[in-house]
């Protein structure tokens, strides 16, 4: 094959799409490995966010890095609230009920947000410029999402691994009843949890909203997917998940490159299913 | 020091404990002996906390630890070394030594603590960075029981230290709790080794399906015909 500089720009877009599908799947991913539940609903904490940033700015005129900040703020109290008000009373239930909770949630979520803000798709009307480099182009909001994805993603590796409560978060993830022998007060551990869980999300959705236009669905276009990348990468590890989500931005971008965009979506679709067959327990997954 | 009066504890429908009376004086070495399944693995979770008391009072220094949630009363000086060690596998030994310091009055203390258990252990030094479920099981046992020694508890509360270990790391486990004696901690120790257990501690309580049968001074017991013949076969 020839060197084609238009792989290479579908390639270089595929790492920037991965940042931030990285960063989505690392906050489900931090919730399931820790609190042993899965979100369904937590693109709809990232649609929650979008809309806040989208009133904040193209409302209210608060600049834009102000509201991103407030989205995360708020998101993270919408991430406590999950959890105290809908996952802790069901924690020790069947999977399959806090499945339907969180399912529950996730239309919840939408028609609340069809209620207040009605159907249609709304956009911040930030126009950012499109970088050219040796006749490749990248939009600037791309680079701009992957590089606070990135910075978002090593702060919280850092706090996770230097912290006394980053530490005990991953060690509730490994062995949470003997916590309390070590004076570790897991229901604290999982609210705070959830509460970075919902700042992530409200990261992303101050990335993403520069990128897409928001309506009370649009959880749908990032929630499948995030699931699928931290399935793939083997739920509930956190490496795992970052890896996984390369692997599909990858599929979708190149299978984009030489199809469609639609076709790309595809093609990642079918690559996850059949790894599900080859290595169901996830590309890092320990429980075989 | 520590002080059971009476105490039952239940899981669900079945009680495991009944009626449970036992003291433990400052400095001194206790052992609870009894065949498997007589309650001592509960007794020593339901002093720290990981089970509740369905009856009876259990103080510490004087202090009830009934009204305490179960992750304050390591606060109050208690630290369990777990049956089976429990380290978490997928961290460092310095991660797991780090978790043992996690109380407030621990972490300000941490490296000066962290010196003190790697001078007792040299070993872990040499592993800090190791994931712990990469040790060997002596190794392991040395790490649990650093991380309890991490909160710089008053007392320790140590179930089976020996269990799964070959015979001759058994020795060095033994010996490791005498030292700790020698370094003035008081020790609450749950064994299957009778006969080496009843070396190293000051008096033992045998409990059998869940009751205090008899207690006394290790020379008494070691001299009991009874508690000979059961447990320790000649």
């Amino acid at each position: 094959m020839v060197f084609d500089i238009y792989l290479l720009e579908a390639i270089i877009n595929g790492l920037l799409l991965g940042g931030v599908l990285a960063l989505l799947a690392l906050g489900l991913n931090l919730i399931f490995g820790v609190i042993d539940v899965v979100w369904i609903s937590y693109a709809e904490l990232v649609m929650a966010g979008m809309y806040g940033v989208y009133w904040l700015y193209a409302f209210f005129g608060v600049p834009l890095v102000l509201a991103a900040l407030i989205a995360i703020f708020g998101v993270a109290v919408l991430g406590f609230l999950v959890h105290y008000l809908v996952i802790s009373p069901i924690l020790g239930k069947p999977p399959i009920n806090q499945l339907l909770a969180t399912g529950g949630l996730l239309f919840f979520l939408q028609s609340f947000a069809t209620l207040l803000f009605g159907v249609e798709f709304r956009n911040i009307g930030l126009r950012l410029p499109v970088i050219e480099l040796w006749d490749m182009y990248f939009s600037f909001a791309r680079i701009l999402a992957f590089a606070a994805a990135l910075i978002g993603m090593v702060s919280l590796y850092v706090f996770l691994k230097r912290t006394f409560m980053g530490t005990a978060i991953r060690a509730v993830a490994q062995d949470r009843e003997i916590m309390a022998t070590m004076g570790v007060n897991t229901r604290q551990v999982y609210l705070i949890t959830s509460a970075i869980g919902g700042g992530l999300a409200g990261l992303a959705a101050g990335l993403l909203v520069l990128q897409y236009d928001v309506h009370p669905a649009v959880g749908l276009s990032f929630g499948p997917i995030t699931f699928m990348i931290c399935v793939l990468g083997g739920l509930g590890n956190l490496l795992g998940g970052f890896v996984a989500a390369f692997i599909m931005s990858q599929f979708i971008s190149i299978g984009g490159f030489y199809l469609d965009l639609e076709w790309g979506y595809v093609i990642a679709f079918v690559f996850f299913i059949v790894m599900m067959f080859l290595r169901p327990q996830g590309i890092l997954g320990r429980r075989g | 020091m520590l002080e059971l009066r009476s105490v039952s504890a239940r899981y669900g429908s079945f009680q495991a404990l009944f009626d449970v009376s036992l003291d433990v004086r400052a400095g001194e070495a206790v052992a609870v002996l009894g065949p498997n399944g007589a309650g001592k693995t509960t007794l020593l979770r339901v002093i720290s906390g990981l089970l509740p008391v369905a009856a009876g009072e259990l103080t510490m220094e004087g202090r009830s630890l009934l009204d305490l949630p179960p992750h304050r009363i390591i606060e109050t000086g208690i630290a369990h070394v777990l049956e089976n060690r429990r380290l978490f596998p997928r961290m460092s030994v310095e991660e797991n030594l780090k978790m043992g310091a996690f109380i407030r009055g621990a972490r300000a203390r941490f490296r000066e603590r962290l010196d003190v258990v790697y001078e007792l252990f040299p070993r872990m030094a040499e592993r800090r960075d190791q994931f712990a479920g990469t040790l060997s099981g002596g190794e392991q046992q040395m790490c649990a029981i650093g991380r309890a020694l991490m909160s710089g508890p008053k007392i320790l509360l140590m179930d089976e230290p020996s269990a799964g270990l070959a015979p001759v790391i058994v020795e060095q486990v033994f010996g490791l709790v005498d030292r700790l004696r020698g370094e003035g901690y008081t020790v609450l120790i749950v064994e299957q080794n009778v006969q080496q257990v009843l070396q190293l501690v000051d008096r033992a309580y045998l409990l059998e399906v869940g009751s205090i049968k008899t207690s006394g001074s290790a020379a008494e017991l070691a001299a009991d015909e009874t508690l000979r013949r059961a447990y320790i076969g000649i």
